[in-house]
């Protein structure tokens, strides 16, 4: 195997993290579906009937998209951090540095397996959200294409967050304090076209309304912003991600001394 | 046969400035046991996490079975099993997804049967389906050894295996590597335990401040604790020792108050007997006798607190 590419060792990295998964079943997948279900009968049923349409797509339906990219960033964010935060804190670290393993087979292993988690996740919540609403899909590949994009890039951003974190309390602040408030205001729950001139150019900077743009377009043909645009800045700021990883990996950064 | 382990020329220092190998060169012969052996913070556990690639590697050279750890660190790594002092398991897995994890980790193909026969020589089947946060220390600690040998390799470092581990769990740890080292696997240990070297190694290094300060085998190092002392209180003291007993090499102590012989402990015959005869004869007459035995502790102890 010298020299070349150990995909039985990032085969084992996804395995174990899937098997954390599914061990897991209760906190990792029932969780969000209950939550985005008690979404859907909040906003969806109750006050969504007092909402007007937006452009001439139900408020309900409209909601569909932004929640689900709400939960796969959310949920990207959390498996990759967790995913390599812990074996840092209980020190298995050990064994992922000294096997023979380069930094592309890590990440692939550990972002492809949060990656795929929340995708799973991500079709859970639609197919639960067809039970509530009426959800159609106008281009069912660009769908899966922001989709995949989503849960890679924020399944890299949380695998930075679990380098970087030195802390269970900073696991939990960057996705509360930073992401939470992005994909709240990113336009999930509203059209950002709905807010005041200057709200929607500062929306603008937040990268979350790019994503949600795109994503709700391929569902209802109906965007904030170009869907060039969204794409583009959704691979710009996965390769930024990228970026910083090869270098965290160069330099040994919070992993090696 | 070219060394399993080459290590030539080998300093790393910390990012605090912290100057934890200084200079080290050391050859390690397949199929032997080194012992590794100095004070908590001497650089044993930098020495093994810089040659496992665990932490970044300083100036010099590594070889692992002539493929250098930083240019081929994959074939390096390949060949080198690692356990690591502190007991650092996933608690929710069972020990055969973790020794499979492991194997596979390290790039090779799934073998049942061998990770079967892994667990039965670690006295670890009968736990294989069983949580690991519900097996006894000893046993994670087994099953840390079980996880090092997932791979097949044929190096394998023994960071502390008798850290925290009681005196029968000891024998048994024994009991394992020796047996490792029966099925052809070369085995570095580090230990503070002096005892664990003398049982076990062929060779002993011991490292002080980062430095490697002897590499010996140890049977010349028993055969110094062979060497035994006798000393000899005497009556009068004496300025010079006199000719006629030039032959035993006597040394003087307390400005000639006591004579020191220094002897083979081991040899059949010690001269002693002779030595107090010709003693006599120059007419020198003395009030007491004792011997003592210069321990490896006491070389040891000696070694790591010369100042540098």
């Amino acid at each position: 195997m010298s020299g070349g590419f150990n995909h039985r060792a990032v085969w084992a990295i996804y395995r174990f993290e899937m098997a954390r998964a599914f061990r897991t079943v209760g906190q990792s997948i029932i969780s969000p579906v209950l939550s985005t279900s008690l979404y859907f009968i909040v906003f969806g049923a109750a006050i969504g009937s007092r909402i007007d349409a937006i452009e001439g797509v139900s408020y309900g339906a409209f909601l569909v998209p932004g929640l689900i990219m709400l939960t796969t960033l959310s949920q990207s964010i959390a498996n990759a951090s967790f995913g390599i935060y812990f074996p840092r804190f209980t020190g298995t670290i050990y064994e992922i540095l000294s096997a023979p393993i380069s930094t592309l087979e890590i990440v692939l292993g550990y972002v492809g397996a949060a990656a795929s988690k929340s995708l799973i996740m991500g079709i859970i919540i639609l197919v639960t959200s067809a039970f509530f609403v009426d959800v159609s899909v106008a281009h069912p590949i660009w769908m899966l294409t922001f989709l995949v994009l989503t849960t890679v890039t924020f399944s890299l951003f949380g695998f930075l967050l679990g380098i970087w974190a030195d802390g269970f309390e900073k696991l939990q602040i960057i996705p509360l304090l930073v992401v939470t408030p992005l994909t709240f205001l990113g336009g999930s729950f509203y059209s950002i076209t709905m807010l005041p001139p200057f709200w929607q150019a500062v929306s603008l900077f937040n990268p979350v309304v790019y994503l949600v743009s795109g994503f709700r377009w391929s569902f209802y043909e109906i965007a904030d912003v170009n869907v060039a645009i969204s794409l583009g800045m959704t691979l710009f700021f996965m390769i930024a991600c990228l970026g910083v990883i090869w270098w965290v990996f160069k330099t040994g950064y919070r992993l090696k001394s | 046969m070219s060394p399993i382990l080459s290590i030539s020329n080998v300093s790393k220092t910390y990012r605090s400035g912290h100057h934890a190998l200084k200079n080290v060169n050391l050859e390690i012969e397949r199929g032997e046991i080194f012992a590794l052996l100095g004070p908590n913070g001497a650089g044993k556990t930098t020495l093994i996490s810089l040659i496992c690639g665990i932490i970044k590697s300083g100036e010099g050279t590594v070889l692992v079975d002539g493929h250098d750890i930083a240019r081929d660190y994959r074939a390096a790594r390949e060949s080198i099993g690692l356990v690591p002092q502190e007991l650092t398991t996933d608690a929710f897995e069972t020990p055969w997804a973790t020794v499979s994890f492991s194997r596979g980790l390290f790039g090779k193909p799934p073998n049942p049967a061998f990770v079967e026969k892994t667990l039965k020589d670690l006295s670890l089947w009968e736990k294989k389906d069983t949580k690991i946060r519900n097996l006894s220390g000893g046993m994670k600690r087994r099953l840390m050894i079980a996880k090092a040998l997932s791979h097949e390799p044929q190096l394998l470092f023994l960071d502390e295996p008798s850290a925290g581990v009681d005196v029968e769990l000891r024998k048994q740890m024994w009991e394992i590597v020796r047996g490792l080292r029966a099925s052809g696997v070369t085995i570095i240990l580090t230990t503070h335990y002096i005892q664990e070297a003398e049982e076990m190694a062929d060779r002993i290094g011991i490292i002080n401040h980062g430095e490697l300060i002897l590499v010996e085998e140890k049977t010349a190092l028993i055969r110094k604790l062979g060497k035994k002392q006798l000393r000899i209180e005497l009556n009068d003291p004496i300025e010079t020792v006199p000719e006629s007993l030039a032959a035993y090499r006597l040394e003087r102590a307390q400005n000639g108050d006591a004579l020191i012989y220094t002897y083979d402990g081991t040899a059949t015959r010690t001269g002693i007997t002779a030595l107090l005869a010709d003693l006599a004869q120059a007419g020198i007459s003395f009030a007491d006798l004792h011997t003592t035995q210069s321990s490896l502790e006491d070389i040891f102890v000696d070694l790591v607190r010369r100042p540098k």
